[in-house]
């Protein structure tokens, strides 16, 4: 019965018992919770992944607007802008700021972008020609620029959230095959030690109850033997000049109790 | 498990990987950023025919894990087949990567590391 099953070494004793019993209840307490916070990120992340395939999808659409844009600045420019623009790119105009969400105790980051004031790197670009374009095309990448940090924040908490449920739900499988059973196989363990130990006792009780019961009787035997002993002592004493005076009369009381001396 | 504060808070710019048009539409857009001298660090990588993969590793592994101020990496996706290993291998939150159409090449959603996963997960 013992050895039967993964069992945690502890004494059989009411105490351990005891806290076996209050384990198992927080055991069962920190699943369901566990359980609830996994289902509760699941329809998040279920939620996040469809929202980027859509954002992806948009993103297609938004980079070919971008890049027929941008063919229209080198038409209009009537030359390779590429150079001048990498050339003259010193100190971002468009950043990123992270703020959090949380999400069931999950903080998940999400991206911002915004535009810092009054740095223009490409003021010259296109000022021969095609100014228009040029300002169009940056007007339409910025916007493309916003879908992809949408989509950059999405990606992020896709990547957390994933990890998160994958940790959460090894916990609550741990819980769930290892710690519940293990603790409801110690607790029986100590049951059933406990019951042998109480077995054993009231055992015990009955033999020590038979040798007292045993010994009373014997010394009851022994007092009313001494009792008749004394009782029929007197007697004898008493009878003895009878018997001088009528001995006939033993044998005619007939019977006689057995003398023991 | 999830990243800590410190761990995004000073990121603030995008950086770039891909062909000549695509990082001059997006520098164009305004993300474009040079450290100060002496090491100036540019965060646009351009890649022509004759870039070699291991100046896209480098640049990769600098975006990626030697700069700290580096919140999304965008990269081409025809740029990110060349080093597709360092990108399905890549499982950090930050910095965020994200594979971008370029104009020559249209977008594929079954090459994409992100995607992919979302498919692996959801079994289609």
């Amino acid at each position: 019965m013992s050895g039967a099953g993964d069992r945690e070494a502890v004494f059989p004793t009411r105490q351990s018992l005891g806290i076996m019993k209050a384990k198992l209840k927080g055991a069962e307490t920190g699943h369901n919770l566990l359980k609830r916070k996994s289902e509760a990120l699941t329809k998040r992340f279920r939620e996040i992944t469809r929202r980027i395939d859509e954002a992806k999808r948009k993103m297609g659409r938004v980079m070919q607007i971008a890049a027929f844009s941008l063919a229209e600045v080198t038409y209009a420019v009537g030359g390779d802008i590429g150079y001048q623009v990498q050339e003259s790119a010193k100190s971002a105009r468009f950043r990123l700021r992270t703020k959090q969400e949380n999400v069931s105790g999950v903080f998940l980051p999400a991206f911002e972008s915004y535009l810092t004031e009054g740095n223009n790197d490409f003021g010259l670009t296109g000022l021969g020609k095609g100014g228009q374009q040029v300002q169009r095309c940056r007007e339409t990448y910025a916007r493309a620029v916003e879908t992809l940090v949408e989509l950059a924040s999405l990606q992020t908490a896709f990547v957390i959230l994933d990890e998160v449920i994958k940790v959460v739900n090894r916990r609550v499988n741990a819980i769930e095959h290892v710690i519940i059973p293990r603790t409801e196989n110690t607790i029986k363990y100590i049951n059933s030690e406990l019951d042998e130990l109480d077995r054993e006792e009231f055992y015990r009780l009955k033999k020590v109850a038979g040798k007292k019961q045993r010994d009373v009787a014997a010394a009851d035997a022994e007092m009313k033997a001494k009792k008749i002993a004394e009782a029929t002592k007197p007697y004898q004493e008493s009878v003895e000049p009878v018997i001088d005076a009528a001995p006939a009369d033993i044998l005619a009381t007939g019977e006689d109790d057995d003398v023991i001396f | 498990m999830a990243a800590s504060q410190a761990d995004y808070k000073d990121r603030q710019f995008i950086a770039v990987i891909g062909d000549e048009d695509s990082v001059t539409g997006l520098l164009l857009a305004g993300i474009g950023h040079v450290t100060n001298p002496p090491d100036s660090q540019k965060n646009f990588l351009v890649v022509d025919g004759k870039t070699e993969t291991s100046a896209i590793e480098a640049a990769f592994e600098s975006f990626t894990t030697q700069r700290k101020d580096i919140g999304i990496v965008l990269i081409n996706q025809h740029v990110a087949d060349k080093i597709r290993y360092r990108i399905d291998t890549y499982t950090a939150a930050f910095p965020t990567i994200l594979e971008i159409p370029s104009k020559e090449h249209p977008y594929d959603p079954e090459k994409d590391s992100v995607l992919r996963r979302v498919r692996r997960l959801f079994g289609e």
